[in-house]
């Protein structure tokens, strides 16, 4: 085929995706880049303000309980969620007795997700009826209580994401499985002993998609909305007012279209620059087989 | 048993690992068991078991009740045929699209081919959230607010996570079949829809399976857009149980959660292949 013939036939096909692009992403995006410079309430027309919405930012109280309720979710949701997938995964590898039973034990819970799961885990974390006080209460422990406490309330919210982690561990247990066995073999032959072989052969082997993986958890942590929605309405005294809530109240709620456009602003430049310092970072930590990347 | 050059140590301490393992194992999916066990026991209890103080783990009475009271409680069947309707145009969205847009990417060469695919791949990086307003205010000055447009027509646009995870499966089509095809002059696009198509079945099931629960769930878009109660869909709807009794029944809410995750419990029963093999190819969340 000629190369023109190529090109056009390329274009031809990704078209949809062009016009999409321009559309729902790019249009997006400098328009939320001027809305967010004026006061806007989607009825009337767009008063420009200048960086009013900004320097709002800088001085919102309650902004900075969101701020604070989402870094603090996906501190605790991020980290412990990749360990325990990668774990899960390596128990997974390490069995030799019902490996698919076990498999799909540990990845079920995620059918249940989204709304269902919010009204499951609300029942689960209710302090006098949930099953959860119910279990510690056998173990002499007096649960606390849960969603309605404000120290609780992020942290329940992460246990219930634990919950959910079936599609890490599936995707541990394929990049372990991808492991050489040529390549432990021979750290056996070497004299390395368990630890050894897990430190310098096998995580090294899996570290694209460990990296992968917390890139995908840290911009989907950043955006937890469901659990605030359903479970919580944000509270108590705004502990689990997470940052896309916020701007959801905003918009939806008060009608602050260009207050919320400067915090939609701000969400992706964060998201952008995390991504780009965790790639970054794992030039150090990552190992890509055939050489440089 | 597998027969190994290697020793990885005596028979005995073998043994001991693959028991503490199977225990370690034991221990985890009992305690993921819980929740789905607290669903399943919640619903047949009845609504004066549910507040009984202490609880109950192992329900009292078997009552089957609530699985038909849901409907008179609840109007569950217009919202889930709402959310089956949405959800099905947005899975067929994605499979033309996506697949169109990967085979593009994966088959022919042209300038600018490898950019653009990285523009592709950056926005997977753009949080919904963030682009969520202005798409609000541009649905809004055409007056697509309150119909189910604004959640499904992106959809016929491609989705990013597909189109990476169908173009893996298309560039490990082997190229001599097209130039067969052409030599046989065939069109392009008939090569598309006659020879490809049929060969990705599994990578298409894969897309259409994740594109459904993905949309099946999804909250944010339809409340932003959806206002009149009518066209709800099932996670609206439900999404205001919480708050919207007095005294909630649990029992009911259950039966409620149950059902509507019911279509994906169907899916990864049925369909467990694909699961796995659609993660496994693109790495993507499920």
């Amino acid at each position: 085929m000629t190369r023109k013939k190529q090109t056009k036939y390329f274009f031809l096909f990704i078209s949809p995706w062009i016009i999409g692009f321009l559309a729902f992403t790019i249009y997006p995006m400098l328009s939320s880049l001027f809305f967010s410079l004026t006061d806007y309430d989607a009825l009337t027309a767009p008063v420009f303000v200048g960086l009013e919405n900004y320097k709002e930012v800088l001085h919102d109280p309650i902004l900075k309980i969101s701020v604070k309720a989402t870094l603090w979710y996906t501190l605790l949701n991020v980290p412990i969620g990749l360990l325990l997938s990668l774990l899960l995964a390596m128990l997974l590898n390490a069995t030799r007795r019902c490996k698919g039973f076990f498999r799909t034990v540990l990845y079920l819970p995620s059918m249940v997700s989204g709304v269902s799961l919010a009204l499951l885990w609300s029942w689960i974390f209710n302090p006098e009826y949930g099953v959860a006080n119910y279990l510690l209460g056998k173990l002499g422990i007096q649960g606390p209580l849960w969603l309605m406490d404000e120290k609780w309330a992020v942290p329940s919210l992460a246990i219930m994401s634990f919950w959910s982690i079936g599609t890490g561990i599936v995707l541990f247990l394929a990049a372990l499985q991808g492991v050489p066995r040529s390549l432990t073999e021979a750290a056996v032959l070497d004299g390395a002993n368990w630890y050894m072989r897990l430190r310098h052969v096998t995580l090294p082997m899996i570290s694209p998609i460990f990296l992968f993986q917390l890139i995908i958890e840290f911009i989907n942590s950043f955006q937890v909305f469901t659990q605030a929605f359903v479970m919580t309405k944000g509270g108590p005294h705004y502990a689990t007012n997470f940052y896309v809530y916020y701007i959801y109240q905003n918009a939806f709620v008060n009608f602050r279209m260009g207050y919320a456009s400067a915090l939609s602003w701000i969400l992706l430049a964060v998201v952008m620059i995390v991504t780009v310092l965790i790639m970054k970072c794992s030039d150090r930590f990552v190992y890509y087989e055939g050489g440089d990347n | 048993m597998e027969t190994s050059a290697v020793s990885y140590g005596s028979k005995k301490k073998r043994r001991i690992v693959d028991a503490i393992v199977l225990a370690m194992l034991t221990l985890v999916a009992g305690i993921m068991c819980v929740p789905i066990f607290t669903m399943l026991t919640t619903s047949v209890k009845t609504t004066g078991e549910t507040f009984q103080y202490p609880p109950t783990f192992i329900p009292q009475t078997f009552d089957f009740s609530a699985y038909v009271r849901v409907f008179q409680k609840l109007d569950l069947v217009p919202h889930y045929l709402n959310s089956l309707f949405v959800s099905i145009l947005i899975v067929i969205g994605t499979l033309v699209s996506s697949s169109l847009i990967a085979y593009g990417f994966s088959r022919y060469r042209a300038p600018g081919k490898k950019v653009l695919f990285m523009l592709v791949m950056s926005t997977l990086m753009i949080p919904y959230p963030s682009v969520m307003i202005p798409q609000y205010i541009l649905f809004n000055k055409i007056r697509w607010v309150d119909t189910y447009l604004p959640l499904v027509v992106p959809a016929f646009l491609g989705s990013a996570y597909m189109i990476f995870l169908l173009k893996q499966f298309f560039s490990s089509i082997s190229n001599e079949l097209f130039d067969a095809a052409r030599i046989d002059g065939c069109s392009e696009f008939k090569i598309f829809y006659r020879i490809v198509l049929p060969l990705s079945k599994a990578a298409l099931a894969s897309v259409a399976i994740f594109s459904f629960m993905w949309s099946w769930d999804d909250l944010l878009g339809p409340v932003i857009y959806l206002s009149s109660p009518e066209k709800y869909t099932l996670p609206v709807l439900l999404a205001g149980l919480v708050s919207k009794f007095r005294i909630p029944e649990w029992n009911i809410m259950m039966v409620a959660a149950l059902y509507a995750a019911l279509p994906c419990i169907l899916l990864f029963i049925f369909c467990q292949r694909y699961f796995v093999e659609g993660i496994v190819t693109s790495g993507i969340k499920g």
